[in-house]
């Protein structure tokens, strides 16, 4: 991951934005994920024309519905990933991705920093674990997430060695389940 | 609820690189409702997207920002939205796809006491439908010849051993020769999805492309 990445706690800044329409926070989350946005959707087969419009159109998401997210269960990474995903669904499809029902519980005012930082170190952790598979696992990680693998394609190779990245899914799995425990009342 | 039957890893995948069809995507967005297990699962599948998305940069055009700031001008603040429930049996997305309670269902008799109604899909990739099945009835023959993904939401059913209660997700492709049958007692009521065949599946990113290249 990049230096510039550890160093931000984009999360606060989504919260800058949610409470205060903080244009310096947001520009600093646009000139962050904006272009990383543009790259996945161009890799996702958009051109770049196509891109450039969806991804200022998942920026502007991001602004609008910043009330909505939930740092202590993701990060920002993986909540404009899930943005990003959905205005790739709506654009290549022309359909919106069925969602689950929510959960019991959700955003709080005053996020516990402890759990914030551990959803952040999910994705740096994946990140780091992403980077060290040989390039061929790795390529084939990030078609499946820019849509280029079928579910029976994804299906012939997860049985794949993918080494430390799927120990890396595990420990944020185990977060999140017991978040479940910890804040879902018993059903 | 205990649920003993969840979702396989490759499904989760693709739920969450948000590359199945609406049907599969709407049994799957069901059983999630349902299951924190697979919940948890399905978030640490978005966390890899998150870490994926973070991987690489392409330039932005000069002036998006304030192309940005001036669209969000625009835009009402969304509020907190109400939490999307479930209605009885029928899970949120279940709901929201019917447009309206399991009274408001349009069932059809499919022989034997047996019934379903067809959901309405936006891509005819893949088919959802509710089966509704008498207490000890089998389900009809369904013929399917790829992936099907069958979601109990009241009653139970066997296939074989293997007892599927409220919950719990049946997921079948065409290799597996099975028969579902419902357990005496409760009308056995489920969601499920079935997929053509899965070379066509293979096909599809690829038909997709020139209409996403506009």
């Amino acid at each position: 991951m990049t230096a510039d990445m550890e160093q931000t706690d984009w999360a606060a800044l989504v919260m800058r934005v949610r409470d205060h329409q903080d244009r310096a926070a947001f520009a600093a989350l646009f000139r962050h994920f904006a272009p990383r946005v543009k790259a996945f959707l161009m890799k996702s087969g958009a051109s770049e024309a196509l891109a450039e419009e969806c991804a200022q159109d998942v920026m502007a998401t991001l602004w609008q519905k910043a009330i909505q997210f939930d740092p202590e269960r993701a990060s920002v990474a993986t909540w404009v990933f899930a943005i990003a995903r959905n205005r790739r669904i709506d654009a290549l499809r022309k359909s919106r991705r069925p969602e689950p029902e929510d959960l019991t519980w959700g955003p709080t005012a005053e996020p516990d920093q402890a759990e914030v930082f551990e959803a952040q170190q999910d994705t740096e952790r994946l990140g780091a674990a992403l980077s060290q598979l040989p390039q061929k696992q790795r390529a084939l990680i990030e078609r499946a997430y820019y849509g280029d693998l079928s579910h029976s394609e994804i299906a012939a190779e997860t049985g794949l060695p993918l080494g430390t990245i799927k120990s890396r899914i595990r420990l944020a799995l185990e977060r999140l389940r017991h978040q479940m425990d910890v804040k879902a009342p018993v059903k | 609820m205990t649920i003993k039957h969840h979702l396989t890893e490759d499904l989760l995948m693709a739920y969450s690189a948000g590359n199945l069809p609406q049907a599969i995507s709407l049994v799957i967005a069901a059983h999630l409702s349902m299951c924190d297990e697979c919940r948890a699962r399905a978030m640490a599948f978005d966390a890899l997207g998150g870490a994926v998305i973070e991987d690489d940069v392409a330039q932005m055009s000069d002036g998006s920002l304030e192309a940005c700031l001036a669209r969000i001008e625009t835009l009402p603040q969304a509020n907190a939205r109400a939490p999307r429930r479930a209605d009885g049996i029928l899970p949120a997305p279940v709901f929201e796809c019917i447009g309206g309670s399991l009274s408001s269902v349009k069932w059809r008799p499919i022989g034997l006491g047996a019934r379903q109604a067809i959901l309405r899909s936006s891509d005819g990739e893949a088919t959802a439908r509710l089966l509704s099945i008498p207490g000890g009835a089998a389900m009809p023959d369904h013929g399917h010849s790829g992936l099907e993904l069958t979601l109990v939401l009241q009653g139970a059913f066997h296939d074989g051993e293997k007892v599927f209660g409220p919950g719990d997700i049946e997921v079948a492709d065409a290799s597996i020769e099975h028969t579902p049958v419902a357990e005496a007692g409760k009308v056995c009521i489920c969601l499920a999805a079935t997929q053509g065949p899965l070379k066509f599946n293979t096909m599809m990113p690829r038909l997709m492309q020139p209409i996403f290249r506009i």
